[in-house]
């Protein structure tokens, strides 16, 4: 099978994109459990939840819905891009 | 109907519904059996992948981890859940792409070399078996309890159960069996909290419980676990107090470990598309999720209520008195979980009461010699059992602790079980006919699968007689290994051109340097006292062994790409492959192929 230049341009832009929308979605997943559950915690200290504070709750529950979010956002995002360079599954 | 009985009950139904599952499903079709979930809808195959993954750690033993540390062990809530991210986005999508079935068969191919898929194998090997210690640490307790009987009977029983259960095997591979054991796991574990999260918040729903106000004090509940465990002289419960370094190595390790473990990985294999290979992690995730919610609820609460229970008329007030454990239908639980030698008080000063209190905490020893006290008298209580004890502790029906029973040894079983697979076939399939008789005959081959998974077993169940740690810590040091092992590796496969000299120094420069930090640490082959250093005092710094994976995985990269720049570059139709499996077009092709 023969790949036309404009096929590898078009996988190369594909890739770029992917590896771009990971590292975005890698950076929310350390922000909220390294960063906003463990080592910002000192600085979330004065936003109260529920008897004790902010940094408290995303190590416990909030770090868990930003993983949620993330994994399905990547999901939606990805098989659009898919579509769009004509490289998905039916 | 007195407990014992309820428990066997529940026990029994619970395995006559999984049984009953797998003869129906087998029954259908054979090759649905073989085609283990191919053709499985995303949501379906995310319940069983949770089912298959949730195990003692998570279920029996991580709330108590909390319930008795606080904050500090958040990092099992965040480390566990968030290496589905990087399993999401890293992994999962490109290795369904790939088409094989097994991490070895991808490491062995991506980096054309038996060498590099043997050492994948006995990466896989090491970190199996040691989450499987971990496991029958977790079914001890279960069988104890459940059983009445010591936690070594218990641990004994339940290894014959699970080596029946294993061999039984076609089982595991069954995704509605696994469907229900997840529905039987997660009742059994948000059950109890939403009875207990009423009775303290009158909130329903435990993940909010947590947050909410505390009905007997008008405080918000962690503000009163706050003042009540520090008036005993222990540390604060949602306080940062541990090394913050070692808390987010810690962390990262559990993550690249979840990303590295076979048999999560493995499911991804096998759903229909790339797309839904996306999409079942996050059902995965979804379904752990509800768990993982409820953890830290579970925790919190179960610790008010044995402070409550240990000081009826408040910290300042007196301790409970033996009479009131002996009398008192409320302690009743006290002297069951007694009989697995996991619970234990003493009455040091003979006052007829059980002081429960931190005795290494300075103002306490003031008030000790004050009041007349010799010491903490409740002198051992188990992290492990709080989870299988909350219900009781809470004063819970019957119906529930029997329930309680039934998912813990759902939780422990089906991953023990699942595991003991995998090594077997790592063994007898990609070790022995892979590797040193390839002629060896069908019968052998599983001769040689059956010797394993009993190999395995006994030396599991020897060591989870003297575990390292508790459930969910042995379980953390396989984490450790796999982070530090195969992860590295199959990421270089995909985003990387890494070739196979690097990937081979790569994991074993990962396996080694993590495994000899860790026996340093938990003594060599995990044999207790033959350790050099404790996670009290660590050789580097105040890096625990527990957390000592995501070191070895910076040391796998180091290596692979240090020595993969000084040696070959891969050849061209391996620089196809990694091209090809970075875009999901051909997927039922390539699985087509094999």
């Amino acid at each position: 099978m023969a790949v036309t230049e404009k096929e590898k341009e078009s996988a190369r832009a594909y890739w770029k994109t992917n590896i771009r929308i990971i590292l975005i979605s890698l950076v929310i997943w350390a922000l909220v459990s390294f960063g906003f559950g463990i080592l910002l915690r000192p600085m979330l200290s004065g936003i109260e939840v529920g008897g004790t504070d902010l940094g408290f709750w995303f190590a416990q529950q909030g770090s868990i819905f930003v993983f949620l979010a993330l994994i399905f956002f990547y999901a939606w995002r990805m098989n659009k891009l898919d579509a769009e360079h004509g490289v998905g599954e039916e | 109907m007195d407990q014992f009985t309820i428990n066997l009950l529940f026990v029994g139904a619970s395995f006559a519904l999984y049984i009953g599952i797998a003869v129906w499903a087998r029954a259908g079709s054979t090759s649905e059996f073989y085609a283990a979930g191919r053709g499985v809808h995303p949501v379906t195959n995310g319940m069983a992948t949770a089912a298959d993954w949730m195990s003692a750690a998570s279920f029996i033993s991580m709330a108590g981890l909390i319930a008795f540390t606080g904050y500090d062990n958040s990092t099992y809530l965040m480390g566990w859940t968030g290496g589905y991210v990087l399993l999401a986005l890293l992994l999962a999508p490109y290795l369904r792409k790939f088409g094989k079935y097994t991490v070895s068969e991808f490491i062995g191919d991506r980096f054309y070399s038996p060498t590099a898929r043997l050492i994948a194998v006995i990466c896989l090997i090491v970190a199996s078996l040691t989450y499987v210690i971990g496991q029958m640490t977790g079914v001890g307790v279960a069988f104890g309890r459940f059983l009445e009987v010591s936690n070594t009977l218990g641990l004994l029983i339940g290894a014959v159960v699970v080596f029946a259960y294993a061999v039984f095997g076609g089982m595991k591979g069954v995704t509605y069996t696994q469907v229900a054991q997840y529905v039987v796991l997660i009742t059994a574990y948000t059950i109890p909290a939403i009875f207990i999260s009423l009775q303290l918040t009158g909130n329903p729903v435990p993940m909010l419980g947590l947050f909410s106000e505390h009905t007997a004090s008008g405080q918000p509940l962690l503000e009163r676990l706050d003042q009540i465990v520090t008036e005993l002289g222990f540390r604060e419960y949602t306080a940062h107090h541990g090394d913050t370094f070692n808390m987010v190595l810690f962390t990262l390790s559990l993550m690249i470990g979840t990303a590295g473990l076979p048999h999560v990985i493995m499911r991804f294999f096998t759903v229909p598309r790339v797309a839904d290979a996306r999409w079942s992690a996050g059902w995965a995730l979804v379904f752990i999720a509800l768990l993982y919610l409820t953890a830290p609820a579970v925790g919190a609460m179960a610790r008010l209520n044995i402070t409550d229970l240990m000081w009826p008329e408040g910290t300042d007030g007196q301790a409970v008195s033996t009479q009131q454990i002996a009398d008192d239908p409320a302690y009743d639980w006290m002297a069951t979980w007694q009989q697995t030698g996991l619970l234990g008080w003493e009455d040091k000063n003979g006052d007829d009461r059980i002081q429960y209190y931190n005795d290494n905490d300075a103002e306490m020893q003031a008030r000790a010699e004050e009041e007349g006290w010799e010491g903490n008298e409740l002198t051992n209580f188990n992290r492990d059992i709080l989870v299988l004890a909350n219900p009781e502790i809470a004063n819970l029906p019957g119906w529930v602790i029997g329930l309680v029973a039934a998912g813990g040894i759902a939780a422990a079983l089906s991953t023990a079980a699942g595991l003991l697979l995998a090594i077997s076939s790592a063994v007898s399939h990609d070790l022995v006919k892979g590797r040193f008789n390839p002629n060896i005959s069908e019968k052998g081959e599983l001769l040689s699968a059956r010797i394993a998974m009993a190999g395995a077993i006994i030396v599991a169940s020897y060591l989870g007689l003297n575990p390292p740690g508790f459930a969910a810590e042995t379980v953390a040091l396989a984490f450790g290994i796999a982070a530090a092992s195969i992860f590295p590796a199959l990421m270089m496969g995909i985003f990387t051109k890494v070739n196979d000299k690097g990937a081979i120094a790569g994991m074993l420069t990962g396996l080694l340097v993590t495994l000899v930090y860790i026996f340093l640490h938990k003594g060599w082959l995990f044999i207790p006292d033959t350790n050099s250093f404790t996670d009290a005092d660590p050789l580097l710094g105040t890096i625990k062994s527990t957390s000592f994976g995501a070191i070895g995985a910076i040391l796998n990269f180091t290596a692979a790409f240090t020595v993969s720049k000084m040696t070959t570059p891969i050849p061209q139709e391996i620089d196809d492959l990694v091209e090809s499996v970075r875009v999901p077009k051909g997927a039922a092709a390539a699985a087509a192929n094999h």
